[in-house]
């Protein structure tokens, strides 16, 4: 992943053995410490069929545009995997920034949804033939598209952090005395409010259209109605604030949208105007359960397009931070899925209290309980304070393992649990890899995929631990794919405590205003919820040109309404239970 | 507490010491309120996730009779705000607070739903819940650690303390009035807000690009 900075030759084979007919088309993407293949729009389908089917790269992991503002173009970028392992391919589709306009991957790779419908609402970049292309994270009728470069937001003060009236002179002024109506809001010239009316709801158009026609028969003898049913955004069992609408035949899901973007922080466009330094705290708030992971993911990008690598010790110290979040996100959601079964607040109970015996460790280390921050370009921001190695072996050597035998006693083999779960949610193995779902969810459906082992980072490939795959792809799998993922990882740390060395922490000098050459990085680390990437692009100035992440939570949605079909209603929180979601990096 | 309702200042008869307490109204009355305070179960962001944690075995909210979380706000007291408030979820908060019955108190549970806090200048924030809805007590933290929720709510609880059956609003003849609920146009609208947004300034877009 990391080795995304020099062109990879044997990709390059790959291309140059492929059929004949893309060899005059597609072209190396030149420009310095760029990777992959620029696309022309009109082979973009092509192409990406091709790749699928003749070389292999069968999983698409991200999509995302860049405004590329002083040369008047957009950029499509797509990173495809094969799900056997190995690297990148990275194909981009430049056009011009007036009529950006994409055909939709859609047909090829059906995990292109939502996040096409995230560069629409975002970048104003249109994707034709996709079947809903609607805003996704804002709301219909929001006047912009955000993350465009030209785009200010009322709370605008300058481009780039930090402000010059903050540093070095340290003057300070509230924004609010400074814009009208003291208020975080802007609206077109003369606009009249009351003059205005809402836009339609899309998620329900559908829905009241086909109510209106011949929608009360199911086939079935009997002739009943189909209701439409909202879930959220407040909602005991969305996991946060996000919302459902579901349309019921009797108790049966007929279909299922998810709707989110209620918490939507825009992380990408205040990422842009920081310097990379300052990202850091703000991935924390991403998976805001593993924070450790997310700086993980976010520094390994950053690093890549710097050329360094953290020391020895940093390298083991970061991988045990990693795995203990990892235990931390797989207790939670399992605590949290038997919540939503309805075995309300025992079981997660006994969860918690684990989670608190490793926040103790990360609060003694970092500072802080839940938002870490400490990890560092290059290294971490302080050294294992004295005698906290102790508690984390004996937590790993002794407690842990018991605790974990004591939930899988009490859970796995219960009554229940396993009449709610086994042949519920299922997806097939070639539905998740279409769908790119990632992590535990692709998994339990038989893909053995995990970034550690299929390309890995850090110093993955050093310690010996088994990729946890289930085959059935139900609810009960991925249950049990965290079960023992947490075994694994306590295995893992077992090696950790075992091996860490002495020494430095910190490759260079630690530094405030890192010197981030330009070019493009992908980091992309095994967060406990799946695959987190970060795309980073640098034109050599302080702060980051395009930050984009590529946010597990929020793609593993887009298989939601294909697994909710043809359940009872009351499988659906169990079913969105299993996938695991935060609110923080589905919306960002 | 109750050693303040069995020692009065008030003289009682030794023969009935022990098994008469005299007391206020107010007191006997805000005593009931704030050791059953009842929150809706509620959860924002990352805010939410200490805020289950406050609520589970270590520091068990329920040492203060709180732990009955309510997912329906028809049976809630309090509405912890715990995280981030965007424009696009304000309208189903404000919803949700004229749905909580009186008497009814807020808690702005870290930086976020205290001022918009790390994502104050995002595009889709609104910079403090208070923009909107009346808080009663702001908790610092990013988040708040468990025991500064609980000193938030013990706060809460010293605020209660304070009020007066006679003065509280929640007993007069006329109604309160119910908080308009925002509009999501080209941007978050406030309804109290229609006069000023239809004679803002025409040079808006440039007056806030250079300050």
């Amino acid at each position: 992943m990391t080795e995304n900075v020099e062109v990879p030759k044997e990709l390059d084979a790959t291309i140059q053995s492929m059929d004949n007919r893309f060899h005059d088309i597609v072209t190396l993407d030149d420009r310095k410490s760029y990777t992959g293949y620029l696309v022309p729009v009109e082979n973009l389908i092509d192409f990406a069929t091709s790749i699928r089917d003749d070389l292999g790269y069968d999983y698409l992991s991200s999509v995302t545009g860049v405004d590329y503002f002083p040369e008047e173009k957009m950029e499509v970028v797509y990173h495809a995997y094969k799900t056997s392992g190995g690297g990148a391919l990275v194909f981009k589709v430049q056009i011009p920034r007036e009529k950006p306009e994409v055909p939709s991957l859609i047909s090829v790779f059906p995990g292109s949804d939502f996040q096409e419908r995230e560069a629409w609402d975002l970048l104003g970049i249109r994707f034709s033939g996709h079947p809903n292309l609607t805003r996704i994270l804002m709301w219909e009728g929001f006047e912009g598209h955000p993350l465009r470069k030209d785009w200010k937001e009322p709370f605008f003060e300058e481009e780039k952090k930090p402000y010059k009236n903050r540093w070095p002179e340290g003057g300070v002024y509230r924004i609010e005395d400074e814009v009208p109506m003291g208020k975080n809001v802007k609206y077109p010239l003369g606009f009249d409010p009351q003059k205005w009316t809402p836009e339609e709801q899309t998620t329900f158009k559908e829905d009241m259209d086909s109510e209106a026609g011949d929608n009360g028969s199911n086939g079935s003898a009997m002739h009943t109605d189909q209701i439409v049913v909202n879930l959220g955004p407040q909602h005991p069992s969305t996991h946060g604030v996000f919302r459902m609408v579901a349309r019921l035949d009797g108790e049966t899901v007929v279909d299922l949208y998810p709707e989110m973007g209620y918490l939507h922080r825009n992380h990408e466009k205040i990422g842009e105007r920081n310097t990379y330094i300052m990202n850091m705290p703000y991935t924390d708030r991403l998976d805001y359960i593993s924070s450790m992971s997310n700086n993980l993911g976010y520094a390994l990008a950053v690093e890549s397009l710097m050329g360094i690598k953290p020391p020895e010790r940093t390298e083991y110290i970061r991988v045990m931070m990693v795995e203990l979040t990892r235990i931390v996100s797989h207790l939670w959601s399992i605590g949290f899925l038997l919540n939503d079964l309805g075995a309300f607040f025992t079981p997660a109970l006994y969860a918690i209290n684990e989670r608190e015996l490793i926040l103790d460790i990360f609060e003694a280390t970092a500072g802080s309980r839940m938002m870490c921050n400490y990890l560092r370009f290059g290294g971490i921001s302080r050294d294992l304070p004295d005698g906290i190695l102790e508690t984390v072996r004996e937590l790993v050597n002794e407690r842990l393992p018991r605790k974990i035998d004591e939930l899988d006693t009490y859970l796995t083999e219960n009554e229940i649990l396993r009449s709610r779960c086994i042949g519920v949610g299922v997806l097939s193995k070639e539905d998740a890899i279409a769908y790119s779902a990632a992590g535990p969810v692709l998994r339990a459906s038989g893909v053995s995929y995990d970034v550690r082992r299929a390309d890995p980072y850090s110093i993955y490939e050093r310690f010996e631990f088994d990729v946890v795959v289930r085959y059935n792809g139900d609810v009960y799998d991925r249950y049990l794919v965290r079960m023992e993922e947490i075994r694994q990882s306590l295995r893992i740390l077992h090696q950790v405590v075992r091996d860490i060395p002495e020494g430095e922490i910190q490759t260079g000098k630690a530094l405030y205003q890192v010197r981030v050459p330009a070019g493009e990085a992908y980091g992309r680390v095994e967060n406990p919820k799946g695959e987190l990437g970060f795309y980073v692009v640098s034109n050599g100035k302080p702060n980051p040109w395009r930050y984009h992440i590529r946010a597990p939570s929020f793609i593993n949605l887009t298989a939601l309404g294909k697994m909710c079909k043809g359940e009872k209603v009351a499988d659906v929180v169990a079913i969105l239970g299993s996938i695991d979601i935060v609110l923080g990096e589905t919306d960002r | 507490m109750t050693e303040g309702l069995n020692n009065p200042d008030i003289p009682i008869p030794d023969e009935l010491a022990g098994s008469i307490a005299i007391t206020t109204l107010d007191k006997i009355y805000n005593w009931g309120r704030r050791s059953s305070i009842w929150p809706m179960m509620f959860g924002l962001a990352c805010c939410a996730i200490e805020m289950i944690a406050t609520a589970a075995s270590r520091y068990d909210l329920s040492r203060f009779g709180m732990e009955v979380m309510r997912p329906s706000p028809r049976q809630a007291d309090l509405m912890i705000v715990s995280g981030t408030v965007t424009k696009k979820m304000i309208p189903v908060i404000v919803r949700l607070y004229n749905q909580m019955p009186e008497p009814k108190y807020v808690l702005a549970m870290g930086a976020c739903a205290s001022g918009g806090g790390p994502f104050k200048e995002g595009y889709n924030v609104v910079a403090g819940v208070d923009k909107f809805i009346p808080v009663d007590v702001y908790t610092p933290g990013c988040p708040p650690t468990p025991q500064a929720l609980l000193h938030g709510l013990i706060t809460l609880q010293k605020k209660i303390d304070k009020q007066s059956i006679l003065k509280v609003n929640w007993y007069r003849k006329e109604a309160i009035p119910a908080i308009p609920i925002p509009i999501l146009g080209p941007d978050l609208i406030d309804p109290r807000d229609y006069e000023k947004i239809r004679n803002l300034p025409p040079v808006q877009e440039e007056s806030t690009a250079e300050a």
